[in-house]
Protein backbone atom coordinates (compact mmCIF):
# COMPACT_ATOMS: atom_id res chain seq x y z
CA UNK A 1 0.00 0.00 0.00
CA UNK A 2 0.89 3.68 -1.11
CA UNK A 3 2.22 5.66 1.68
CA UNK A 4 -1.08 8.44 1.02
CA UNK A 5 -2.96 5.53 0.62
CA UNK A 6 -2.10 4.37 3.85
CA UNK A 7 -3.04 7.71 5.55
CA UNK A 8 -6.45 7.72 4.16
CA UNK A 9 -7.16 4.23 5.98
CA UNK A 10 -6.44 5.85 9.13
CA UNK A 11 -9.60 5.48 11.86
CA UNK A 12 -9.92 8.17 14.01
CA UNK A 13 -10.66 7.95 17.48
CA UNK A 14 -13.87 7.99 19.09
CA UNK A 15 -14.76 11.86 19.57
CA UNK A 16 -12.28 13.41 17.13
CA UNK A 17 -14.31 14.12 14.80
CA UNK A 18 -17.59 16.57 15.26
CA UNK A 19 -21.06 13.94 15.04
CA UNK A 20 -23.39 16.81 14.17
CA UNK A 21 -22.21 19.88 11.50
CA UNK A 22 -23.96 23.80 11.43
CA UNK A 23 -27.64 23.05 10.25
CA UNK A 24 -28.50 19.96 12.50
CA UNK A 25 -31.46 19.97 13.89
CA UNK A 26 -31.28 18.84 17.60
CA UNK A 27 -32.83 18.35 20.72
CA UNK A 28 -31.38 18.27 24.15
CA UNK A 29 -31.95 15.35 26.05
CA UNK A 30 -33.26 15.04 29.52
CA UNK A 31 -31.31 13.40 31.87
CA UNK A 32 -32.52 12.21 35.31
CA UNK A 33 -31.76 12.15 37.83
CA UNK A 34 -31.59 15.78 37.41
CA UNK A 35 -28.07 16.98 38.73
CA UNK A 36 -25.01 19.44 38.55
CA UNK A 37 -25.18 19.79 34.92
CA UNK A 38 -23.90 22.47 32.74
CA UNK A 39 -27.23 22.20 30.78
CA UNK A 40 -29.69 24.66 32.15
CA UNK A 41 -33.00 22.77 33.11
CA UNK A 42 -34.30 25.83 30.72
CA UNK A 43 -33.38 23.72 27.72
CA UNK A 44 -33.86 20.08 28.75
CA UNK A 45 -36.15 18.33 25.89
CA UNK A 46 -36.18 22.06 23.87
CA UNK A 47 -34.91 21.82 20.01
CA UNK A 48 -32.43 23.56 18.46
CA UNK A 49 -30.68 23.77 15.11
CA UNK A 50 -26.60 23.40 15.31
CA UNK A 51 -25.15 27.18 14.52
CA UNK A 52 -21.37 25.77 14.40
CA UNK A 53 -19.38 23.47 16.20
CA UNK A 54 -16.66 24.87 18.88
CA UNK A 55 -13.12 23.80 18.47
CA UNK A 56 -10.86 22.72 19.76
CA UNK A 57 -12.27 19.20 21.25
CA UNK A 58 -13.05 19.54 24.85
CA UNK A 59 -13.30 17.55 27.88
CA UNK A 60 -16.67 16.49 29.19
CA UNK A 61 -16.39 18.41 32.13
CA UNK A 62 -19.65 16.97 34.03
CA UNK A 63 -17.42 13.76 34.33
CA UNK A 64 -14.40 15.26 35.10
CA UNK A 65 -16.17 17.46 37.74
CA UNK A 66 -17.44 14.10 39.69
CA UNK A 67 -13.97 12.99 39.89
CA UNK A 68 -14.56 10.16 37.11
CA UNK A 69 -12.70 9.45 33.86
CA UNK A 70 -14.04 11.68 31.80
CA UNK A 71 -13.89 9.72 28.32
CA UNK A 72 -12.02 10.89 25.35
CA UNK A 73 -12.44 14.58 24.32
CA UNK A 74 -15.63 15.70 22.41
CA UNK A 75 -16.91 19.02 20.68
CA UNK A 76 -19.11 21.63 22.11
CA UNK A 77 -21.72 23.03 19.73
CA UNK A 78 -22.76 26.36 19.94
CA UNK A 79 -26.75 25.74 19.54
CA UNK A 80 -29.71 28.11 18.25
CA UNK A 81 -33.15 28.00 20.06
CA UNK A 82 -35.87 30.55 19.15
CA UNK A 83 -37.28 32.23 22.18
CA UNK A 84 -40.86 31.05 21.55
CA UNK A 85 -39.10 27.56 21.58
CA UNK A 86 -38.24 28.11 25.71
CA UNK A 87 -41.21 30.26 26.21
CA UNK A 88 -44.60 29.48 24.59
CA UNK A 89 -46.03 33.26 25.85
CA UNK A 90 -42.63 34.84 24.42
CA UNK A 91 -43.69 38.45 23.84
CA UNK A 92 -41.07 39.81 21.96
CA UNK A 93 -40.14 39.06 18.40
CA UNK A 94 -39.97 35.49 16.65
CA UNK A 95 -36.79 35.93 15.38
CA UNK A 96 -35.53 36.28 18.84
CA UNK A 97 -33.05 33.72 19.90
CA UNK A 98 -30.56 32.07 22.88
CA UNK A 99 -27.63 30.36 21.70
CA UNK A 100 -25.65 28.07 23.94
CA UNK A 101 -23.26 25.63 24.05
CA UNK A 102 -24.18 22.20 24.57
CA UNK A 103 -21.45 19.17 24.68
CA UNK A 104 -22.10 16.65 22.36
CA UNK A 105 -23.45 13.98 24.78
CA UNK A 106 -26.26 16.14 25.40
CA UNK A 107 -27.48 16.40 22.33
CA UNK A 108 -30.16 13.80 19.89
CA UNK A 109 -30.89 14.30 16.74
CA UNK A 110 -34.47 15.32 15.57
CA UNK B 1 -20.58 58.92 73.85
CA UNK B 2 -17.77 60.68 72.24
CA UNK B 3 -15.77 63.46 73.80
CA UNK B 4 -17.55 66.26 72.26
CA UNK B 5 -20.63 65.07 74.37
CA UNK B 6 -23.13 63.87 71.33
CA UNK B 7 -24.08 60.57 69.84
CA UNK B 8 -22.72 59.77 66.62
CA UNK B 9 -24.09 56.17 64.85
CA UNK B 10 -21.09 53.58 64.45
CA UNK B 11 -20.25 53.42 61.23
CA UNK B 12 -19.99 50.05 60.11
CA UNK B 13 -16.24 48.22 59.65
CA UNK B 14 -16.55 46.05 57.04
CA UNK B 15 -13.45 44.03 58.71
CA UNK B 16 -15.96 43.40 61.51
CA UNK B 17 -18.45 41.59 59.75
CA UNK B 18 -19.66 38.47 60.50
CA UNK B 19 -18.80 35.98 57.89
CA UNK B 20 -21.36 33.96 56.35
CA UNK B 21 -20.94 30.16 55.71
CA UNK B 22 -18.85 29.86 52.54
CA UNK B 23 -16.98 33.07 53.66
CA UNK B 24 -15.87 30.51 56.10
CA UNK B 25 -15.30 27.72 53.82
CA UNK B 26 -13.54 29.53 51.48
CA UNK B 27 -10.67 30.36 54.30
CA UNK B 28 -10.96 27.31 55.61
CA UNK B 29 -9.76 25.31 52.38
CA UNK B 30 -7.64 28.39 51.35
CA UNK B 31 -5.84 27.93 54.62
CA UNK B 32 -5.83 24.12 54.20
CA UNK B 33 -4.32 24.17 50.84
CA UNK B 34 -1.36 26.23 51.71
CA UNK B 35 -0.35 24.35 55.07
CA UNK B 36 -0.74 21.21 53.32
CA UNK B 37 1.57 22.94 50.54
CA UNK B 38 -0.74 22.34 47.15
CA UNK B 39 -0.57 25.91 46.66
CA UNK B 40 1.42 28.97 48.36
CA UNK B 41 0.22 32.12 49.67
CA UNK B 42 2.01 34.35 46.62
CA UNK B 43 -0.14 32.13 43.85
CA UNK B 44 -3.33 33.28 45.59
CA UNK B 45 -1.97 37.05 46.09
CA UNK B 46 -0.35 36.71 41.99
CA UNK B 47 -3.66 35.39 40.83
CA UNK B 48 -5.82 38.85 42.58
CA UNK B 49 -3.22 41.20 40.88
CA UNK B 50 -3.76 39.16 37.65
CA UNK B 51 -7.38 40.14 37.95
CA UNK B 52 -6.68 43.44 39.29
CA UNK B 53 -4.75 44.04 35.69
CA UNK B 54 -7.69 43.11 34.13
CA UNK B 55 -10.40 45.87 33.39
CA UNK B 56 -13.06 47.39 30.67
CA UNK B 57 -10.33 49.22 29.12
CA UNK B 58 -8.78 46.08 27.17
CA UNK B 59 -12.05 44.97 26.16
CA UNK B 60 -12.37 48.67 24.56
CA UNK B 61 -9.01 48.66 23.11
CA UNK B 62 -9.88 45.71 21.67
CA UNK B 63 -13.09 47.09 20.33
CA UNK B 64 -11.70 50.31 18.52
CA UNK B 65 -9.23 48.03 17.15
CA UNK B 66 -12.10 45.99 15.32
CA UNK B 67 -14.16 49.38 14.00
CA UNK B 68 -10.83 50.87 12.63
CA UNK B 69 -9.50 47.66 11.21
CA UNK B 70 -11.54 45.40 9.00
CA UNK B 71 -9.00 42.68 9.01
CA UNK B 72 -8.58 42.57 12.49
CA UNK B 73 -12.12 42.68 13.05
CA UNK B 74 -12.56 39.48 10.33
CA UNK B 75 -10.04 37.81 12.25
CA UNK B 76 -11.73 38.57 15.83
CA UNK B 77 -15.20 37.43 14.50
CA UNK B 78 -13.06 34.23 13.24
CA UNK B 79 -10.99 33.24 16.19
CA UNK B 80 -11.68 35.85 19.45
CA UNK B 81 -9.43 33.59 21.76
CA UNK B 82 -6.06 34.33 18.97
CA UNK B 83 -7.77 38.15 17.77
CA UNK B 84 -7.32 39.53 21.67
CA UNK B 85 -3.78 37.24 22.07
CA UNK B 86 -2.34 39.87 19.53
CA UNK B 87 -3.00 42.03 22.22
CA UNK B 88 -1.49 40.21 24.65
CA UNK B 89 -4.61 39.69 26.12
CA UNK B 90 -4.28 36.05 26.92
CA UNK B 91 -7.37 33.70 28.42
CA UNK B 92 -6.97 31.81 31.19
CA UNK B 93 -6.99 27.80 30.55
CA UNK B 94 -9.10 26.46 27.50
CA UNK B 95 -11.58 29.08 27.97
CA UNK B 96 -12.73 30.29 23.93
CA UNK B 97 -13.43 33.59 23.13
CA UNK B 98 -16.82 34.20 20.55
CA UNK B 99 -17.06 37.67 19.33
CA UNK B 100 -20.54 39.01 19.10
CA UNK B 101 -20.89 42.02 16.34
CA UNK B 102 -23.95 43.77 17.19
CA UNK B 103 -25.11 45.41 13.24
CA UNK B 104 -28.21 47.14 12.13
CA UNK B 105 -30.30 43.37 11.81
CA UNK B 106 -28.90 41.84 15.11
CA UNK B 107 -28.48 43.16 18.96
CA UNK B 108 -26.49 40.44 21.26
CA UNK B 109 -26.78 40.56 24.71
CA UNK B 110 -24.59 38.26 27.27
CA UNK B 111 -25.74 36.03 30.18
CA UNK B 112 -24.51 33.34 32.44
CA UNK B 113 -27.55 31.65 33.72
CA UNK B 114 -25.62 29.45 35.76
CA UNK B 115 -23.43 31.18 37.91
CA UNK B 116 -21.50 34.03 36.40
CA UNK B 117 -19.11 32.69 33.63
CA UNK B 118 -17.73 36.61 32.63
CA UNK B 119 -15.09 37.07 29.93
CA UNK B 120 -12.70 38.55 32.84
CA UNK B 121 -9.68 38.21 30.75
CA UNK B 122 -10.72 41.46 28.74
CA UNK B 123 -13.46 43.34 31.01
CA UNK B 124 -12.15 42.39 34.48
CA UNK B 125 -14.53 41.04 37.77
CA UNK B 126 -18.45 41.49 36.30
CA UNK B 127 -20.81 43.78 37.92
CA UNK B 128 -23.07 42.69 40.94
CA UNK B 129 -26.23 42.68 38.91
CA UNK B 130 -24.71 40.02 36.44
CA UNK B 131 -23.89 37.98 39.09
CA UNK B 132 -27.56 38.23 40.84
CA UNK B 133 -30.61 35.86 40.01
CA UNK B 134 -32.77 38.24 38.96
CA UNK B 135 -30.47 39.51 35.66
CA UNK B 136 -29.51 35.66 35.08
CA UNK B 137 -32.86 34.64 34.92
CA UNK B 138 -34.79 37.16 33.37
CA UNK B 139 -32.31 37.75 30.06
CA UNK B 140 -33.36 34.59 28.88
CA UNK B 141 -37.00 34.90 29.34
CA UNK B 142 -37.40 38.29 28.75
CA UNK B 143 -34.52 40.11 27.03
CA UNK B 144 -36.26 43.27 25.98
CA UNK B 145 -37.49 44.14 28.96
CA UNK B 146 -34.29 43.67 30.51
CA UNK B 147 -32.84 45.41 28.11
CA UNK B 148 -35.58 48.44 28.41
CA UNK B 149 -34.57 48.82 32.50
CA UNK B 150 -30.96 49.94 31.19
CA UNK B 151 -32.84 52.47 28.83
CA UNK B 152 -32.24 50.27 25.90
CA UNK B 153 -35.39 49.83 23.21
CA UNK B 154 -34.60 47.53 20.59
CA UNK B 155 -36.69 48.42 17.61
CA UNK B 156 -39.27 45.16 16.71
CA UNK B 157 -37.22 44.33 13.32
CA UNK B 158 -34.00 43.91 15.33
CA UNK B 159 -33.67 40.13 16.48
CA UNK B 160 -32.64 40.13 20.19
CA UNK B 161 -29.92 37.44 20.61
CA UNK B 162 -28.86 36.49 24.00
CA UNK B 163 -25.57 33.76 24.50
CA UNK B 164 -25.95 31.72 27.75
CA UNK B 165 -22.39 31.31 28.77
CA UNK B 166 -22.51 27.60 30.44
CA UNK B 167 -18.98 26.05 30.12
CA UNK B 168 -15.88 26.94 28.08
CA UNK B 169 -16.84 29.89 26.19
CA UNK B 170 -16.90 33.22 26.83
CA UNK B 171 -18.77 35.94 24.92
CA UNK B 172 -17.96 39.45 23.97
CA UNK B 173 -20.24 41.88 22.40
CA UNK B 174 -19.05 44.00 19.76
CA UNK B 175 -21.45 47.11 19.49
CA UNK B 176 -22.00 48.72 16.53
CA UNK B 177 -19.16 51.99 16.00
CA UNK B 178 -21.36 54.99 17.12
CA UNK B 179 -22.33 57.98 14.44
CA UNK B 180 -20.45 60.71 13.86
CA UNK B 181 -16.94 59.53 15.01
CA UNK B 182 -15.53 59.37 11.12
CA UNK B 183 -12.72 61.44 12.34
CA UNK B 184 -11.93 59.53 15.33
CA UNK B 185 -9.04 57.93 16.17
CA UNK B 186 -8.44 54.59 18.08
CA UNK B 187 -8.14 55.76 21.38
CA UNK B 188 -10.83 58.54 21.12
CA UNK B 189 -13.05 55.70 19.75
CA UNK B 190 -12.22 53.39 22.95
CA UNK B 191 -13.31 55.91 25.09
CA UNK B 192 -16.88 55.75 24.11
CA UNK B 193 -16.85 51.71 24.71
CA UNK B 194 -18.05 50.84 28.12
CA UNK B 195 -18.28 47.75 30.30
CA UNK B 196 -22.41 47.37 29.71
CA UNK B 197 -21.50 47.99 25.99
CA UNK B 198 -19.53 44.75 26.07
CA UNK B 199 -22.51 42.90 27.72
CA UNK B 200 -24.67 44.29 25.13
CA UNK B 201 -27.09 45.64 28.14
CA UNK B 202 -26.29 49.45 26.15
CA UNK B 203 -24.70 50.49 22.98
CA UNK B 204 -22.04 51.85 22.86
CA UNK B 205 -21.78 55.93 24.02
CA UNK B 206 -22.25 58.50 21.11
CA UNK B 207 -19.51 61.29 21.33
CA UNK B 208 -22.82 64.08 22.48
CA UNK B 209 -23.95 61.81 25.23
CA UNK B 210 -20.00 61.31 26.54
CA UNK B 211 -20.16 64.90 27.00
CA UNK B 212 -23.13 65.29 28.40
CA UNK B 213 -21.59 62.87 31.36
CA UNK B 214 -18.42 64.63 31.98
Amino acid sequence: MSAAKVLMTVVKPEGAEPIFKAGDSVRISKRFPIGHFRVPNYIRGKSGVVESVIKPAAVNNEEEGFGRNAGPKRHYYRIAIPLTELWPKYAGSVDDGLRIEVFETWLERS
Amino acid sequence: MNAHAHPHTPVPDPGNSTLGYYEIMETAVRELLVAKRVIGADEIRRMLEVMDSRTPALGAKVVARAWVDPEFRARLLEKGRAAVGEFGIDLFENTELIVLQNTDKVHNLIVCTLCSCYPREVLGLPPDWYKLKPYRARAVKEPRAVLAEFGTVIPDDVEVRVSDSTSMVRYLVLPQRPPNTENFGEEQLASLVTRDAMIGVVKANTPEAKERTR
